[in-house]
């Protein structure tokens, strides 16, 4: 039931290209990448319950480690000369996840020891710090003159030959198939173990660890999903929009992406992905009566609406709703699918019917 | 029980807050299979002793051993591993996750599936998942909570919560038992069908060290007692000498009292 759901909400994504106008699609193709980064912040945020203030840092290291791979670069380090010839965008995007793990790695392993307020600081000072070295390596990143011309992404057939993605519906796919990967890889992460063990640390860190859960190993690993997904994204950014400038690691992005899973329903799977396509949407239909101040505007009271009247977040109400509205029989249905020799246990008791994991 | 093998030693430890020692010179054993209870006033540092055990908190000196491995340096996590498993004198559940949830995080140490095979969504973690999920229903019907599946932890009435907590400890399975007050806000019904699952738990073959201020579950289920008081082991040994030791009952009932009560 609930796979065949998605399947059709896929399916319906995939015919999108067919029925929008260019203007459109290209809001979507830049939602989706938003998306992709938002729900790579959900991970931590939602599952682990760490505040990551500096996300943005993940999504330009990511950006900028793929359109220079794409470019290749010639720098001076130390006195030594590194000379690096243009590779396919393709490796550049493999290249930006290895990359920016890693850096999730780096921040995991040095900020896990402090929590809560000083975990926030530490990921603004490191999202500032990148964006000054963005800034001011002028040899490698160009600085404010951007690195401009990066190559689209390019498929090859071997025998076939080569396909160039130009235009917006490839690039439509593109994001929408990675956007997918993304889900399922944190879908599978938070419905394990790995994810229970999230979970536990983030609802209740002592009683995780006495029962044998290593809290820093679940946190580090992740950060490092959690960059990896966010460095993809940025990756994607930075060949489908072909110039990127040291504003990419601007603070109003991570904010964005915070109102993103915050509204959408932070520790959803869902979330991010309704936040995103709201806030992304957003600014077209505002855009034609309202100036970009008062948009700003709009964004924040918004927000404050939704924190207020929904706390949980919009994906957790609406599930609650449905799950009032729904008749009963197809409840006890489910839940005896999933335990067929205590179906009567449950089907007598008056829980909400849900035996996995609560908070997906 | 006449091969006592020690599997718990604390040997010599101490723990100071600023100027003030917690713990001083504590020193017992807890041999395996047997089922101790650690005692005294409030403030005596029953708990202090459970933290250090745990990993929870560092002792200033001392050594605690377990089956022959120090304890001492080793994380919390690493100390359940060994398994030690403890639970809060705080009530202490996954709030909001479902009871069976709870007890499905408790069985995380069971659980293999790497985090590859997970991504991969390979047959075995399938596999590994629908057991621990039967594992849970093991669990539950043990402690009796069987019928609470789907509700959420923090909704459970107090008394459940704290068997929840239990089961939850239960499903790291542990082979020493740390209980802190474990039946503390129960009624005395629940106390009673308590010590009935104390003894299902002895039953196989668990170790327990006890934290507990209800004296009747104590002489009730207790091989050894051992006396805390300012820190200091006042007094050790079986229920009923420690009912008569005049130590014991100054350090309860304050001085002065003429006739000590039999039930301390």
């Amino acid at each position: 039931m609930k796979h065949t759901l998605l399947a059709l909400w896929f399916a319906l994504l995939l015919t999108v290209p067919l029925w929008i106008d260019q203007y459109f699609l290209h809001v979507l193709i830049t939602t989706g990448i938003m998306i992709i980064a938002a729900m790579s912040l959900n991970l931590l945020l939602g599952y682990t319950g760490q505040l990551s203030l500096g996300h943005v840092a993940f999504f330009g290291i990511g950006a900028y480690a793929s359109a220079l791979t794409a470019l290749g670069f010639d720098v001076h380090i130390f006195g030594y000369r590194i000379v690096h010839e243009p590779w396919p965008p393709f490796a550049g995007f493999a290249i930006a996840i290895l990359v920016a793990a890693l850096c999730g790695y780096a921040i995991g392993k040095l900020s896990f020891k402090v929590r809560g307020a000083y975990f926030v600081i530490v990921t603004i000072s490191f999202a500032e710090v990148t964006r000054l070295v963005a800034l001011n390596w002028v040899e490698l990143t160009q600085g404010p003159l951007a690195l401009n011309n990066i190559p689209p992404f390019t498929l090859a057939f071997p025998g076939v030959g080569e396909y160039t993605m130009w235009g917006k519906v490839a690039n439509y796919y593109l994001v929408l198939a990675v956007g997918a990967v993304a889900y399922i890889v944190i879908r599978r992460l938070v419905l394990s173990r790995t994810g229970r063990a999230m979970i536990a640390l983030r609802e209740n860190e002592p009683l995780a660890t006495s029962i044998g859960i290593d809290v820093t190993r679940y946190l580090v690993l992740a950060a490092v999903v959690s960059a990896a997904l966010a460095g993809a994204a940025g990756a994607l950014y930075a060949h489908f929009v072909r110039i990127i400038d040291p504003d990419i690691f601007l603070f109003i992005y991570t904010v964005t992406m915070v109102i993103m899973v915050i509204t959408g329903g932070k520790g959803t799977l869902a979330g991010p992905i309704v936040g995103g396509l709201i806030f992304g949407m957003l600014p077209v239909a505002l855009r034609a009566w309202a100036t970009p101040v008062a948009q700003w505007i709009i964004y924040g009271v918004l927000m404050i609406l939704v924190v207020f009247f929904l706390p949980r977040g919009i994906v957790p109400a609406v599930r609650e709703w449905w799950e009032n509205v729904r008749p009963r029989p197809d409840e006890t249905g489910r839940t005896s699918a999933v335990h067929p020799s205590t179906g009567p246990v449950l089907s007598s008791s008056k829980g909400s019917g849900r035996t996995g994991t609560r908070n997906v | 029980m006449n091969t006592a093998t020690s599997a718990l030693s604390i040997e010599h430890v101490s723990v100071h807050f600023g100027g003030l020692a917690a713990v001083a010179d504590m020193s017992f054993v807890v041999n395996e299979g047997e089922l101790v209870s650690l005692i005294g006033p409030n403030g005596a540092g029953k708990t202090t002793a459970f933290n250090v055990i745990t990993g929870f908190l560092k002792p200033t000196q001392g050594e605690v051993r377990y089956r022959g491995v120090s304890l001492t340096g080793l994380k919390s996590h690493e100390v359940a591993n060994l398994g030690l498993v403890r639970t809060f004198q705080k009530t202490s559940v996954f709030a909001n996750n479902t009871v069976f949830d709870n007890v499905l995080i408790g069985l995380h140490r069971h659980g293999k599936a790497s985090v590859w095979a997970t991504l991969l969504a390979l047959p075995r973690v399938r596999d590994e998942e629908a057991r621990l999920r039967e594992d849970v229903w093991d669990i539950l019907r043990f402690v009796g909570l069987d019928k609470r599946a789907n509700e959420l932890g923090g909704a459970l009435p107090y008394g459940e919560q704290r068997l929840l907590e239990v089961a939850i400890a239960l499903a790291a399975r542990p082979t020493l038992l740390l209980l802190d007050e474990p039946v503390s806000g129960m009624n005395p019904s629940e106390t009673a069908s308590f010590i009935a699952l104390l003894r299902k738990i002895r039953d196989r073959d668990i170790t327990v060290l006890l934290v507990e201020h209800d004296m009747h579950l104590v002489m009730n289920v207790s091989d050894r007692i051992v006396v805390l008081n300012y820190g200091r082991i006042i007094a050790e040994g079986p229920p009923a000498s420690i009912q008569q030791n005049p130590e014991v009952i100054r350090a309860y009932l304050g001085h002065g009292v003429k006739r000590p009560a039999a039930h301390a």
